[in-house]
C-alpha cells in the first residue's frame, strides 16, 4: 500500500477498505505482538466461570480454572472444528464439544474422547494417539487491575510493560478498587474498525459533531485538556480537567440562562459529582488494538471494538460502577448512562459519522487520502486538545507493525 | 372493554412515531412515568445497562428537543408492527400489559431492514381523557443495535 507522506499527516483511505490488508491485520496485529482484551476478573470470579470473546476475528474463551488461574483458548474444537463453547457466558466443570463430545478442561487441554479404543474391537484411535497433542490453542493471559488481556505471541513482554506508564496510571485511578459490571451495550457499525480507533484519538470532533453539550449550554471553552501517548504512539490517553470547585449541575444552571439555545427540563441527566483530586472530569484511554477505558463525567465504562469484516465492527460498551458506591452515586451514574452508549446524547453521532465516511471511502475504492494536520505535523504529547497528534502517532505505530513505510 | 382500549393505545403510540409526530410522544405518558429501553442480554442477566433510562416526563420532553434540534442521525422512515397485546394483571389503579413489537427502518434509498424486535411491558393508568403509560419498558431482543439508537421504540 502506498503511504503518501513520511510524517503521517496523510492517511491513505485504502487502509479502511482493502480486504487484503484486513487479512494481514489478523496475523500481524491480532495474532501478533499485542495484548488483546479478553474480559474482566469480575466476570469470572469463581472456578469454572467463563466468558466468550473475540481477538480480531478469532473466537476465544476466558475461563477461571479450579486452581483460580485465568486461562484462554481458541473456541474451535481440535477434532473437526466446531465451536466448543456455545453460550456467551456461564459456569461449567469442563467443556464438551456437542459434535463428537471431545471434552476439554478449563485450560483447553483435551481430557476425554469417545470410542478412543473403539467398540467391540472396531474403530478407535491408533496406538500413538496422545490427548496432550490435541488440546485447544491457548493464549498467554495476564491481567492488570482486574482487566484481562491475552496474546498469541509467546515472546510478548509483560502486559504492564506493553501498557506503558500513561495507560497504567489511568487503570490505577479508575480500576483501583472493586468494580461491578452493570450491563453490556452493543452496536454493529458499518465501517472499518480503525475508523473508530481514529475517532477515539480525535480530540476535537466532540464539540463539533456532538452538539448536545454546546446547544444545551454546557460547553466550556476554559476546559483544560491533555494528550499522552504510549507504545510507539499506538495507545493514547485523552483527559479533560474542570475547575477545582466545579459541579456540572451548578455550571449548567449558571450557563444555561444566557448561552444555551435550548434548556434541559431534567438537568439530573448531567448533574455531576467531583471524583478525582486532580480535577479530571473525563478521560478516554484507547489501548491498541481495540480496548477502551473511559470515564465521561461520572459514567464509567470499558469499550471493546470487535472487527467483523473489513467493512464492519461490533462496538461493545461494558459499563461499570464501584462495588462501594453509595446510592446517590449509583443514581448519578445511572442518569448519566443516558449520555453514553448506542443511544446516548453524547455518543450517538459517532456511528453515523463513521458509517457515512466508510460508505464514501468505499464508493471511491479507497482512492485518495485523509488530511491529518490539526495542530501541525508533529508527534509530541500536547497540553491541549486542539490537535490530531494522537492520530498521526497511531498511524506511525500501525505502519511499523504492518511493515509499511511512509514515502519521504 | 379495557383490553380493546389497551390495544388501541398501542396502535396510536405506534402510529404517532411512524408518522414522525415525535413531539406528541410524551403525551402518551403520565407526569411521573418511567420509560426504559433495556437490551435483552441485560434484562435476562438481571443487570441494568439500559440504553435509555427516563424516570419522569421531563426527560421524555428533553429527548424530543434533543432529537429534533440537536442530535444527528440518518434520514429514514420507521414502521412499527405491534401484536400479541395482552392484559396480564392489575396492581391497584394500574393495568399491567405486554405486547410484541417489530420496528422496521426504511432508508432514504428505499431499503428496508429490521432495526429492532422485542416486547413492551407496560403499566397503564386511566386519565381524564383515555389511557396513559405510567411505565413502558421496552425489552429489545435485538441487543446488538444496528448502527445506533435515536428515536424511541
Amino acid at each position: 500500500m502506498k503511504w503518501p507522506s513520511a510524517d503521517f499527516t496523510q492517511v491513505p483511505f485504502a487502509v479502511h477498505v482493502d480486504p487484503a490488508l484486513f487479512e494481514q491485520e489478523q496475523d500481524r496485529i491480532f495474532r501478533g505482538p499485542t495484548w488483546n482484551y479478553l474480559g474482566l476478573e469480575a466476570e469470572v470470579p469463581s472456578a469454572g466461570d467463563f466468558v466468550t470473546n473475540y481477538v480480531g476475528l478469532t473466537p476465544v474463551v476466558l475461563t477461571r480454572g479450579k486452581d483460580g488461574a485465568l486461562n484462554a483458548f481458541v473456541n474451535r474444537c481440535a477434532h473437526r472444528g466446531a465451536a466448543v463453547v456455545r453460550e456467551k457466558r456461564g459456569n461449567r466443570a469442563n467443556h464438551t464439544c456437542i459434535y463428537h463430545q471431545w471434552t476439554y478442561d478449563h485450560a483447553g487441554s483435551l481430557i476425554g474422547v469417545p470410542y478412543r479404543r473403539g467398540i467391540n474391537g472396531n474403530g478407535g484411535y491408533p496406538a500413538d494417539f496422545k490427548t496432550e497433542e490435541h488440546g485447544l490453542e491457548r493464549l498467554r493471559v495476564e491481567s492488570y487491575r482486574g482487566v484481562v488481556f491475552g496474546t498469541f505471541d509467546k515472546e510478548m513482554p509483560s502486559l504492564a510493560d506493553y501498557m506503558g506508564e500513561p495507560v497504567r496510571k489511568r487503570f490505577d485511578a479508575l480500576c483501583g478498587r472493586p468494580i461491578k459490571v452493570v450491563g453490556y451495550q452493543r452496536q454493529l457499525i458499518k465501517g472499518n474498525w480503525k475508523l473508530y480507533v481514529e475517532n477515539l484519538k480525535d480530540c476535537y470532533h466532540g464539540a463539533l459533531l456532538h452538539a448536545f453539550n454546546s446547544k444545551f449550554g454546557m460547553f466550556r471553552t476554559s476546559q483544560r485538556g491533555s494528550t499522552a501517548m504510549a507504545q510507539n504512539g499506538l495507545h493514547c490517553v485523552l483527559t479533560t480537567y474542570g475547575k477545582k470547585d466545579e459541579k456540572m449541575g451548578s455550571t449548567y444552571a449558571n450557563v444555561a440562562t444566557y448561552k444555551a439555545q435550548f434548556q434541559l427540563e431534567a438537568p439530573e441527566v448531567v448533574e455531576y459529582f467531583r471524583e478525582h483530586d486532580d480535577g479530571m472530569v473525563s478521560t478516554v484511554l484507547s489501548m491498541f488494538p481495540t480496548f477502551v477505558l473511559a470515564q465521561i463525567a461520572n459514567h464509567l465504562g470499558f469499550r471493546h471494538i470487535i472487527p467483523k469484516s473489513v467493512n464492519e465492527f461490533e462496538l461493545v460498551w461494558i459499563n461499570f460502577v464501584y462495588a462501594d458506591d453509595s446510592e446517590e452515586r449509583l443514581y448519578r451514574r445511572r442518569m448519566q448512562g443516558n449520555l453514553l452508549g448506542p443511544g446516548g446524547y453524547l455518543s450517538m453521532e459517532d456511528a453515523e459519522a463513521l458509517e457515512i465516511a466508510h460508505a464514501a471511502i468505499q464508493s471511491q475504492q479507497g482512492r485518495g487520502h485523509a488530511f491529518v494536520q490539526m495542530g501541525g505535523r508533529g508527534m509530541e504529547d500536547q497540553d491541549h486538545l486542539v490537535t490530531e497528534v494522537p492520530i498521526r502517532t497511531f498511524w506511525k505505530g500501525y505502519c511499523d507493525l504492518m511493515g509499511m513505510k511512509g514515502t519521504p | 372493554m379495557i383490553a380493546e382500549q389497551v390495544v388501541e393505545l398501542n396502535y396510536r403510540y405506534a402510529q404517532c412515531l411512524d408518522d414522525n409526530r415525535l413531539s406528541d410522544w410524551p403525551g402518551f405518558f403520565t407526569e411521573d412515568c418511567r420509560y426504559l429501553i433495556h437490551p435483552r442480554e441485560n434484562f435476562d442477566a438481571r443487570m441494568e445497562g439500559y440504553w435509555l433510562y427516563f424516570e419522569n416526563k421531563r426527560m421524555l420532553r428533553d429527548r424530543v428537543v434533543s432529537l429534533l434540534e440537536v442530535n444527528i442521525y440518518p434520514i429514514r422512515r420507521e414502521r412499527r408492527f405491534v401484536s400479541n397485546v395482552m392484559l396480564t394483571g392489575r396492581d391497584g389503579d394500574t393495568w399491567l400489559a405486554r405486547a410484541s413489537y417489530m420496528l422496521v427502518h426504511t432508508d432514504n434509498e428505499g431499503r428496508s431492514s429490521i432495526f429492532s424486535v422485542g416486547e413492551y411491558r407496560d403499566r397503564i393508568v386511566e386519565s381524564g381523557d383515555g389511557l396513559r403509560f405510567r411505565e413502558r419498558q421496552v425489552i429489545a431482543d435485538t441487543f446488538l443495535v444496528p448502527s445506533h439508537l435515536s428515536m424511541p421504540i
